[in-house]
């Protein structure tokens, strides 16, 4: 069957569930109730300290079939998930599902386990590496489900993806289970990701290799929905977990792109009192943050809040005073630790908070514009952000696809020539962002509107912006470039795409070799 | 009037960026053989860019080919790009109208009949070519600009470079009026701090105020900077639109002499408007819709 947007869903997946196709961005209604985690009580003098993981695993018990879950803000630093799954192979578990919000090359020993029967089942939002590309390759037997940040949160809440065990890894906790992402060597700021996890699931672990005194503070996971805290030598790699600093680009393409991005956003007239704005951590989508700046700057505009992944960029924009608040989901490098742990308008709050659709307002939808990237385009305005030029797994949706769907204003900024490969194609390999929600696309040889906002298209010929139909841009790049050839893959599908509302937009099928 | 606000060097040996040298907004860019292509590197660069010229579209703007010096590769570099149809060609370290002479008749050995006529563009980078300024700018008519380049010039002279660039006045002045008599353009001298963007504005300000018409740049992210000083104000198209009204009104009433605020126009200060009025045209400036 096809769905809202022409791609082709079969009506049943072997290992999945239900399949419902994408409707429309905003077409389907939520007809559940939240769900409710197991009920349990601790008497006064019960300790939650437990001296190692198999310790943990024999208490609960976990038992084969289980759905452990973990968050990714230690990224390619995260030690817990290796840890955790070691302890299972090593106790004989199998069939297990691992429910990771990202998936980094730090987590490759998950291919074994799968390989050993450990693990059957994967559940992630965003996936890069050695990992990505066996299951590209078809490392499992049923389809990875690959979910929007906001659509777990949604899944967690909704009993749609339901956690037996979620683990935390927390840069510190006290002996009873307070936990938070600013102290210990292994700090990486907010734990925002892990906010559903620890809400809805019917165990909650802390890994930490930080102990501090009872009660820790700040507080970010309460000691009423953690079950255990375990000591352990080392959480991770603090280098891979923080970057240190993130840099805006030096590329000349790159920079040129960003201004254009931000004249655009100029041009929309939404620079004003109380302007709500997202952006990536990378060096493109910092270098537009620093074109708005300028203009934030020269007409004394000061903004409502900054989203998302939060980049010392960001809290500058804060400590400047051009932003009021910070809402921060996940942390990037040492600034965004330092000014969570110290600033009071630097918010901390969960994936559902963030970006979930399915309750009574995320953040996302009080946002005036966000940048986005892209690495293929369809002329619908559809994109991917999943697979690469040859098919392979290198990404996910993350928090594309909910912002995108959120924010009055969607911008992609991209290079039209990536390499040798022109950005714009008939059709995306696979659809992960709707096209209905994405309004203009930024290109360093011209801007494309969605014809869906015309409203807009006037106000950037009227601006003086380099304003080109889609096809033509299209056409221009295959000028230079020429048009590649599609790229051939298999039967097997070896993911599914799930939409922030659950509905199927896309799957990703297998790639030869 | 070619425009040439801004000229902008990109490495004839890096693939990526002469692709996409033409999405900046440079009014030219200048596609580099000599000091941007190490010696080994020559041959490959010229195949490079001599391919670039052929297929790459610069859209508007103006295409430039920097040789190598006439005394090592500039016969071999002319023979290999002036077939390619570039719009111009940047000699470096020009002494003398003898060496225009010289490369004006390379360049007509290796035109192709059909093609536009090669300009040249001649680049004073040595005490010796500022003194011979005017006589090198007169010295062919392909010539339509002088370009000064500060930093082999402060070495020939024994001088410290700074970002003041007192040190190269008197060249500024002299290449400034040697171009304006011999009817051609001035090119300042690039700024080479690429991240010092108030520097780069003070530097294209006074360049502009001492007569350049445009910037040499090393950097695409310098090009926005250079051109909003190079562009024509507000208040200067409307002081021009002024003197022409004036000048034709005066014409209108059989008056040989116009006045405007009660100084006289005459015609240097029309030629000016002119300019200006041609300028402002060109980049869509008239009538202060942007």
């Amino acid at each position: 069957m096809k769905n809202a947007i022409g791609r082709e869903i079969p009506e049943t997946i072997s290992g999945i569930a239900a399949i419902k196709p994408f409707a429309g961005a905003f077409a389907t209604v939520p007809e559940m109730t939240r769900q409710a985690p197991k009920v349990k009580t601790i008497k006064p003098a019960d300790r939650k300290l437990v001296d190692n993981l198999v310790e943990v695993f024999k208490k609960i018990p976990v038992t084969d079939g289980m759905t452990l879950s973990f968050h990714h803000h230690f990224r390619n630093g995260d030690g817990v998930v290796n840890m955790v799954l070691a302890t299972a192979a090593q106790l004989g578990l199998k069939n297990l599902t691992v429910a990771l919000s990202s998936v980094f090359p730090v987590h490759a020993p998950i291919i074994e386990h799968v390989k050993n029967g450990v693990v059957t089942g994967l559940d992630t939002n965003y996936m890069s590496g050695p990992v990505a590309q066996a299951v590209s390759k078809g490392l499992f037997d049923k389809p990875v489900v690959l979910r929007t940040h906001g659509g777990r949160g949604r899944g967690i809440e909704c009993g749609q993806l339901k956690i037996d065990v979620a683990f935390i890894a927390a840069p510190a906790a006290d002996e009873y289970g307070n936990l938070n992402g600013v102290e210990g060597p292994a700090a990486c700021g907010s734990l925002g990701y892990a906010f559903p996890d620890a809400q809805y699931a019917d165990y909650v672990v802390a890994v930490t290799d930080y102990i501090g005194e009872y009660p820790l503070s700040p507080i970010s996971i309460p000691q009423t929905r953690v079950d255990y805290v375990v000591k352990v030598e080392c959480v991770g790699d603090p280098k891979g977990i923080v970057s240190g600093t993130t840099r805006i680009t030096k590329d000349p393409v790159g920079l040129k792109i960003a201004e254009t991005a931000a004249k655009v956003i100029q041009a929309t007239g939404l620079i004003k009192n109380g302007f709500a704005f997202q952006t990536g951590a990378g060096g493109a989508s910092l270098a537009t943050a620093a074109f708005v700046r300028k203009m934030m700057e020269k007409d004394n505009v000061v903004g409502s809040f900054a989203l998302g992944g939060i980049t010392g960029y960001m809290v500058d924009m804060l400590e400047s005073g051009l932003f009021k608040k910070l809402m921060d989901v996940q942390g990037f490098d040492l600034e965004a630790i330092r000014s969570l742990s110290t600033n009071p308008n630097h918010l901390e709050i969960g994936a559902d908070f963030y970006a979930s659709p399915f309750n009574a307002g995320c953040a996302v939808n009080q946002l005036d514009v966000v940048i986005l990237g892209a690495t293929e385009m369809d002329t619908d305005f559809n994109v991917n952000v999943v697979t690469g030029s040859d098919g392979v797994i290198m990404g996910g949706s993350g928090g594309h696809a909910d912002a995108a769907a959120g924010a009055k204003v969607t911008i992609i900024v991209a290079n039209l020539l990536r390499g040798r490969l022109p950005i714009i194609v008939d059709k995306v390999l696979t659809a992960t962002t709707p096209g209905e929600t994405i309004d203009v696309l930024v290109t360093e040889r011209g801007v494309a509107v969605n014809p869906l906002r015309a409203d807009l298209k006037e106000k950037f010929l009227a601006a003086g912006l380099p304003v080109k139909d889609i096809q033509e841009l299209k056409q221009l790049a295959e000028k230079i470039a020429g048009a590649p050839k599609a790229v051939k893959t298999g039967e097997k599908i070896v993911a599914v795409v799930e939409y922030r509302d659950g509905t199927i937009i896309d799957v990703v099928r297998q790639v030869e070799g | 009037m070619d425009l040439r606000r801004s000229m902008l060097f990109i490495p004839g040996n890096n693939p990526g960026m002469l692709q996409n040298g033409g999405v900046f907004g440079a009014d030219s860019v200048i596609l580099d053989l000599e000091d941007a292509v190490a010696p080994m590197e020559k041959d490959a660069a010229r195949f490079l860019v001599a391919q670039v010229l052929r297929t790459v579209d610069y859209g508007v703007s103006e295409t430039v080919v920097r040789i190598n010096p006439l005394d090592t590769f500039a016969a071999v570099d002319i023979k290999a790009i002036v077939p390619c149809c570039p719009d111009a060609i940047l000699v470096p370290k020009v002494e003398s109208a003898a060496d225009i002479h010289q490369v004006a008749a390379m360049i007509a050995a290796a035109e192709k009949p059909e093609q536009t006529p090669v300009k040249i563009i001649a680049l004073l980078e040595t005490p010796c070519g500022i003194v011979e300024a005017y006589h090198i700018a007169k010295a062919d008519p392909r010539v339509v600009a002088l370009a000064l380049g500060a930093e082999d010039y402060t070495a020939g002279l024994g001088a410290m470079r700074t970002k003041e660039g007192t040190e190269i006045f008197t060249a500024r002045t002299i290449v400034i009026n040697a171009a304006a008599a011999a009817n051609v353009q001035s090119i300042d001298t690039p700024y080479t701090d690429a991240n010092d963007e108030e520097g780069l504005l003070a530097d294209t300000q006074l360049a502009k105020r001492l007569g350049f018409k445009g910037k040499l740049s090393i950097n695409p992210r310098q090009i926005d900077v250079i051109h909003t000083v190079f562009n024509p104000s507000l208040n200067d198209i409307d002081w021009a639109q002024q003197v022409i009204h004036a000048i034709r009104k005066a014409e209108a009433e059989g008056s040989g002499v116009a006045s405007l605020n009660g100084k006289m126009v005459d015609l240097p200060i029309v030629n000016r408007a002119e300019r200006i009025l041609h300028l402002a045209e060109l980049l869509g400036l008239m009538g202060g819709e942007k």
